[in-house]
Formats: structure tokens, sequence, C-alpha cells
């Protein structure tokens, strides 16, 4: 319940409001194993404590790393520290992307916006494992250009030929020579077989949604269909009552479900 | 020491009405000593008490203060405290307080936090308070410990300022010897009678030949005080009173609510037009979170001083109804009174089951007396059941 001390020791911005942290523990111990889509929670000395997702490579585990979007009082507080500053982090916490069950299977992972961040722990896994599954997709979609995440690594990812790595963007200027729409538009295009396809999907409820009928529309089951949810959270461990979606607590039942598992709650408004 | 296992073992079992234990009289004369007994083994007693106009749970130091010779007359939206005809220690039913405000306190610190050379210095909070014995906690109340016992201890974290507060507390339980209009504890499997999860029981008995309690023995700790107390025995006359008192409450229930196939019914309505005609009425005030027994939710707050050099996280009691309850970068997710409504109302009856095995309602009908508009549970459910739209209703058919 009592946040751990860690200290900052690598700052990278992004996007006009998204910076990754990389954070060790302050006592020079490891950081607890974590699997993909799990997250953390952060507390900021005096200014409070937010839940974010785990960004970083489950296969070092020296440091953690988080990819945050400064919109809130913690989170811009956390995008003005400096390499050196002392975090608390309680975690990990949460349900991970199946990468275990998934091996043998096509993945498709689908990200939308900040969505990409929770998805690329997962994505590390399956490339530092890549014989261990079949065709791997990545399809990514932001508003602009501007709001890519991890550029040069998606660059490096795409150059990969084992890989399928699809961008869009909502809109953009002349100097963007990539796709224009939304992502659900690059499932079509996405060469994977649907039948034998784990499918990872994260990002704003409504590209989720689209997302999931366009996987659904070309044969995946909604059993291989996994998404990961997002609701205000106080506790991490199911006493605050904040993130209860439907039966489930999305920290301790999420925030990665089987889309079989909450689709009927997914489409009910205000849940 | 009772530990976390049986605690929720306890919460698994409350459905049992049978006690084994030693079973007594003890005198009204005598029942200072009861009061003589607790304090001489270091407990801080809290019990019921007139203040403001109700009766509520606060600290006692003699039993002249516990609301001798009163009752409270409920009803949808109203409470009204009345003289009786005797001088009945116990002759209420349940005020706007409930045991929890005890154990898992409105508002308590978590941490404190000192900054020091290069980074900070946390300090748990540990629970240094009194040792309280409960007096008066009515069976519904035992059942909605048991469940505050199951959220707390219960699964793979233990809240740890719940657990010291819950296990250096000693239960002395009331068996209800009235019903209030807005009760429906019978419907819930919870009451009048307690079943379980006490140190102590008390029935109180008046009649012409006297007045004095019938205790039962529920634990070692309470046969501890029992063995202390100066016990009469009880014969089969004073335990037939005993079981005609519990019989007099359990005819007197003002409510029911039926909770056949209940939980099915509140899934399959989720899109019910019929949450829209309460929420016309609710005004989303947190009354009804404020004082259900069972509700838990809350939010942390942090403070600092004015140096920046000390920080504190506080816990607070917070509300479904609120709207920043569900706020998330971009809004909060229930807008309307009616998802507000609908999820108070469906985690109590429904999701409660899914998350913790029991229902999360006990039938103490605070929720229904404290609406100031006088919503009433029963009756919302009665109506979902009424305008029930039969098979599972998704939005997916909703939108479709």
């Amino acid at each position: 319940m009592l946040p751990r001390p860690y200290r900052v020791i690598r700052i990278t911005r992004h996007t006009h409001d998204t910076f990754t942290l990389e954070m060790e523990p302050a006592d020079g111990n490891p950081a607890p194993y974590f699997q993909p889509g799990q997250f953390n929670m952060l507390y900021l000395f005096g200014v409070g404590e937010v839940p974010i997702s785990i960004s970083g490579d489950p296969g070092h585990t020296r440091a953690y790393v988080h990819t945050i979007r400064a919109v809130g009082t913690v989170t811009e507080a956390l995008c003005n520290l400096k390499i050196g500053a002392q975090v608390g982090l309680r975690g990990p916490f949460g349900s991970s992307w199946p990468v275990k069950e998934a091996e043998g299977s096509d993945i498709v992972i689908a990200a939308g916006g900040i969505g990409l961040a929770p998805l690329r722990p997962a994505l590390y896994h399956v490339l530092a494992h890549r014989e261990r599954y079949g065709k791997v997709v990545l399809l990514y979609g932001t508003r602009t250009p501007q709001d890519l995440l991890y550029r040069k690594e998606l660059e490096k990812w795409r150059g990969l030929f084992h890989t399928q790595v699809e961008v869009t963007v909502d809109h953009a200027a002349r100097d963007w020579f990539g796709r224009v729409g939304v992502v659900t538009k690059l499932i079509p295009g996405a060469r994977f077989d649907p039948f034998h396809t784990k499918a990872f999907v994260c990002g704003p409820e409504v590209m989720m949604r689209f997302t999931v009928m366009e996987l659904m529309g070309r044969g995946v089951e909604t059993e291989n269909i996994f998404i990961s949810m997002e609701r205000n959270m106080k506790c991490a461990v199911g006493f605050c009552g904040h993130c209860q979606y439907g039966p489930t607590f999305i920290c301790k039942d999420g925030p990665v479900y089987p889309y079989s598992q909450i689709q009927h709650l997914f489409k009910t408004r205000e849940l | 020491m009772v530990d976390t296992k049986t605690l929720v073992e306890k919460g698994s079992k409350t459905q049992e009405k049978k006690t084994p234990g030693a079973v007594g009289l003890l005198e009204r004369g005598a029942f200072d000593q009861l009061f003589q007994v607790l304090q001489a083994q270091g407990y801080t007693i809290v019990g019921p008490t007139v203040r403001e106009g109700v009766i509520l749970y606060d600290e006692l130091e003699s039993p002249d203060e516990l609301p001798i010779g009163w009752t409270d007359e409920q009803e949808a939206g109203t409470y009204r405290m009345q003289k009786r005809e005797d001088e009945a220690l116990f002759g209420y039913t349940v005020g706007p307080h409930s045991w929890k405000r005890f154990l898992f306190p409105p508002k308590h610190r978590l941490f404190r936090a000192t900054r020091g050379k290069d980074g900070f210095d946390i300090e748990e909070d540990k629970y240094d308070g009194p040792n309280y014995a409960f007096l008066g906690v009515r069976a519904c109340e035992l059942q909605a410990m048991a469940i505050q016992d199951n959220v707390f201890l219960g699964g793979d974290h233990v809240d740890p300022h719940y657990r010291s507060r819950r296990e250096s507390a000693l239960i002395i339980a009331v068996n209800c010897g009235k019903a209030g209009q807005t009760c429906f504890c019978s419907s819930m499997g919870s009451g009048p009678k307690a079943g379980t999860g006490f140190d102590l029981a008390l029935t109180e008995l008046i009649s012409k030949d006297g007045h004095a309690f019938l205790l039962e023995v529920g634990s070692k700790k309470g046969n501890k005080i029992f063995k202390k107390l100066p016990i009469e025995k009880a014969g089969k006359k004073e335990q037939k009173a005993a079981d005609a008192v519990v019989a007099e409450a359990e005819a007197q229930m003002g409510r029911q609510l039926d909770t056949e196939g209940l939980k099915d019914l509140l899934y399959r309505n989720y899109q019910n037009p019929h949450w829209e005609e309460v929420a016309e009425k609710c005004l989303s005030c947190a009354n009804c979170t404020m004082v259900c027994p069972t509700c838990f939710c809350s939010t942390v707050e942090e403070m600092t001083d004015l140096s920046g050099d000390h920080a504190e996280r506080w816990r607070r009691w917070d509300s479904c109804f609120t709207m920043d309850f569900t706020y998330i970068h971009g809004g909060s997710v229930r807008q309307s009174t009616r998802a507000r409504y609908r999820q108070w109302m469906t985690h109590k009856l429904a999701t409660w089951f899914d998350q913790f095995g029991t229902s999360g309602c006990v039938g103490c009908g605070r929720c229904i007396t404290w609406c100031p508009v006088g919503i009433d549970l029963t009756e919302e459910a009665r109506a979902l059941r009424a305008s029930d739209q039969g098979e599972l209703q998704t939005g997916m058919q909703a939108e479709a």
C-alpha cells in the first residue's frame, strides 16, 4: 500500500504533451517483474498519485519505463521532473496481454494515440521471441504526425521483414506522405489469419469499439480480441471502488480483458 | 485477536443462525456492571445515544447515556424520535450512523511523507486508537461488517487500517425487538436475530415481572466478559421470551424486497427507461451512500504544509453519486444521475455478488429513511421488475 522510492534516470520528450520517464528503485535493488499490459501507481511528493501503464521491455527489469501524457495535476508535475528526482511507485498491478497463450498465433496489435504505450511491452516481448509467433502486425493511428509516439522505433520496426507495420493519422499537412484516415481502415489490408490470431487493442473507447467490429468482421473470435480499459482509479487494489466496470474492478480484473468477457458491458453508455 | 481468515469465514457464514455458547440472564439493575467490566478490560465503549434529535453511535461513559425510553419512527425520507412507554435501553432500530465510521473512519490519514536531502521518506500511519467495544450492534449491522470484511480483508490485498481497527474491536450485538417501517432485513436474510459474528449478544426482556437481558456468548473474548458479570441462570421461560421479542420484530418488518432472480433482473435492465424516472427524483446527494453500512468507496487527498517539506495522504469516504467519482481525462464517465443511480443500485444488488459472493445490501433501510426525497430501494426494485425488458439488454442491441 505504501509507495516505494524510485529515482528518475532518463527522460525522453516525444510530443508537446507526452514524455517517457525511466526510473529505478532508489535502494539499488531490481524492480519487480511485470507482465506486458500491467500498470504502476506513480506518486509525487505532496502532489498525488496516478495509474500509469508500463511501456518498457518486460525482459529488462532494472528499471521501469512509463510513457505519460501531461493532462492533469500529477502528470503535469511529473512532466516537470528532472533526472535524479524521486518518485514513489506501487505496483505492478492488473492483468496483462496474453503473450504466452498467444504463442503459435498471428499477432495483431492495434493502437490509438497513447494507447501504444501499454502495448509496447507486448511488442517487445513478441519481437524478442519472434520465432514463437506467426505473422505479426502493428497498426497505429494518431491524430496528426506530430502525435506519433516512439517515431524512431516505429521506423525501425517498419524495417523488419518479418513484421507488418502500418501507420495512419486522422489529419496531416502536406509534408506527410503516409496514410490519412482512422486506424480501423488499416485492418482490411493487414496480413493475418483471422482464425489463428490474437488481437491486442488499446486506445480511446470509440477507437476500440470500431477496431473490434472490424476485427470481428474479418472473422476474429471475440475471445481472441483483448482490449485495455481505463477508469478513474485511486488505490489499485480493489478498495476505493472507483474503477468498477460492471461486476469487475479494472485494477484487479483488468485493465486487459478478453473482449468476450466484457462485450455485454462495452457498449452500455456511462457504465 | 481475530485473524483475517476467520473474519472472512464469518463473512461467508452469516446465514447460519445457530450459535453455541453459554446463555444467562443479566438484570437491568446489574447492567452498569457490563460497562464497568468492559472499561476495566480497557475497552472504550461505543454505543447508541441521543444527539441532535437522532440516535447515533458515540463513545459512552455510562449506561445513562443510552437512549433510555426512546424509540424512532422511520419512513421514506422521514426520521422522528419518540418516547416509549417503557424504559428500554435498545427500543429503537437504527439511526444514520453505522459501525463503519469506527472501522473505516470517514477521514483518516494513510501516511506522512517528509522531504529529505534527495527525496522523501514515508511513514505509514498505524492505528493507535482505543480498543472499541461496540454495544448495540444489530443483526443487519453484523452482516454489514462481514460484508466489509470481505472487501478489506478477503482479497489478495489486506487493508491494514481496517484490519487493526477490526481485530481489536469487541462486538456486543442486540437482537431487535422492533422493526422500523423502512426495515427489510428478513428479506435479505440478515436479521432480525444476530446469528454469528458477535462476541456477546443481548436480547432485552421487558415485562411486568421486570427488565433484564438474555446474554448469549459468541466467542472466547465474549466469554471472558460474560464470566465477570453477575449472571443468573436463564430458563426456558426467558429463552421463550427472547424468541418472542425477535418474532415481534420480524412481524413488524415495514418493507420487503423480492430477491428472487434480482441479480439477473438488474443485469438485463441496464437500458431500462425506468432509470430515467428515478433520476428525475434523485438529487445525486450521496446521502444513501454515506448512511449505508456496506458502501466502501473512498478517495485520497494529498496535503502539504506551508513549508512544502511535509506531505500527508488522507483517505475519505467517497460516493459514486458525485461527478468527480468517474473523472478521467476528457470528462466523467457517469455524467447523468440515471447512470449514477443505476451504478449504485446495480452494485448493491447484483455486481456485489460477482465481486464478493454476497449481496451488498443488508436491508437496514437507512438509504430509504435518509433519502431527502424518499427514494425507496425496494420500490425501485419492484418498478424495475414490473418493467423488466426480458432478455439480456446490451448497448449493442439498444443501439442497433
